[in-house]
């Protein structure tokens, strides 16, 4: 699974993107956060408010309890500040 | 069936300009009467700023931004809709994004990009760090909840 990371998700994690072999308890978006943040300083930095992070799979936007199984890209970034 | 509402989506680094935006979208067409138009410029923040750098999500931001105009789109009965955001560095003065929209009456064209502007702003992945005079790499510019409250008010 390809993990892509924006803004200030990516300056603390140190990368844009990794690609990761699901583990078999995270079911959630929520789960994965939770098992990212356990991975490091710096993944423990990104994700210390998960409730501030946002996500999308395949590029759409998603809440925290959707499932991630069968998603190709996970992306993890802050609330946009486009325009 | 309504009519077809051409929408142009597009990310860019490079300047756009308003009035070709404008001649693209109503050239050949004699049923559009209102146009309306909305730009976003850079701030220098009071002096403090030398340039915002704007990341985006490549491909899923031109995709957000074409749900987002092509739910305007069944909303209005618009003419035309174009919407362009620029990604990379933005001096103070710099335009950073534009929006377009035709209709035949000026109550839907205003609606519309001011829509479309409300909901690219809280639905697009882009995102503003700020660059100071002193040569700093400043913060991340965080989201207000004011343009939370300004897309949630179109129900």
């Amino acid at each position: 699974m390809k993990l892509v990371y924006f803004a200030w998700v990516r300056e603390r994690i140190g990368k844009a993107e990794e690609e990761i072999e699901l583990p078999g308890e995270v079911t959630t978006v929520r789960d994965l956060a939770a098992w990212l943040a356990g991975r490091g300083e710096g993944y423990a930095y990104a994700f210390e408010n998960p409730a501030v992070v946002r996500a999308a799979l395949d590029r759409k936007h998603v809440k925290p309890d959707a499932p991630v199984a069968g998603a190709h890209e996970v992306a993890f970034f802050p609330p946009m500040t486009g325009g | 069936m309504s009519a077809p509402c051409p929408v142009a989506i597009r990310v860019q680094t490079a300047d756009f300009d308003l009035a070709s935006e404008v001649a693209a979208l109503t050239a050949g067409r004699t049923d559009i009467g209102a146009v309306a138009t909305f730009s976003g410029l850079c701030r220098d923040e009071q002096g403090r700023l030398a340039a915002l750098e704007l990341e985006h999500y490549p491909g899923m931001a031109e995709e957000e931004m074409r749900r987002v105009a092509e739910q305007a789109c069944a909303r209005w009965p618009l003419m035309g809709l174009t919407a362009i955001h620029r990604s990379g560095r933005i001096p103070p003065g710099g335009n950073i994004v534009l929006v377009v929209a035709a209709s035949a009456h000026r109550a839907a064209a205003f609606a519309a990009a001011e829509f479309m502007m409300d909901f690219l702003k809280t639905r697009a992945p882009f995102w503003k760090k700020e660059h100071g005079i002193d040569g700093s790499a400043g913060d991340w510019v965080e989201a207000k909840d004011a343009d939370d409250r300004a897309a949630e008010r179109w129900g």
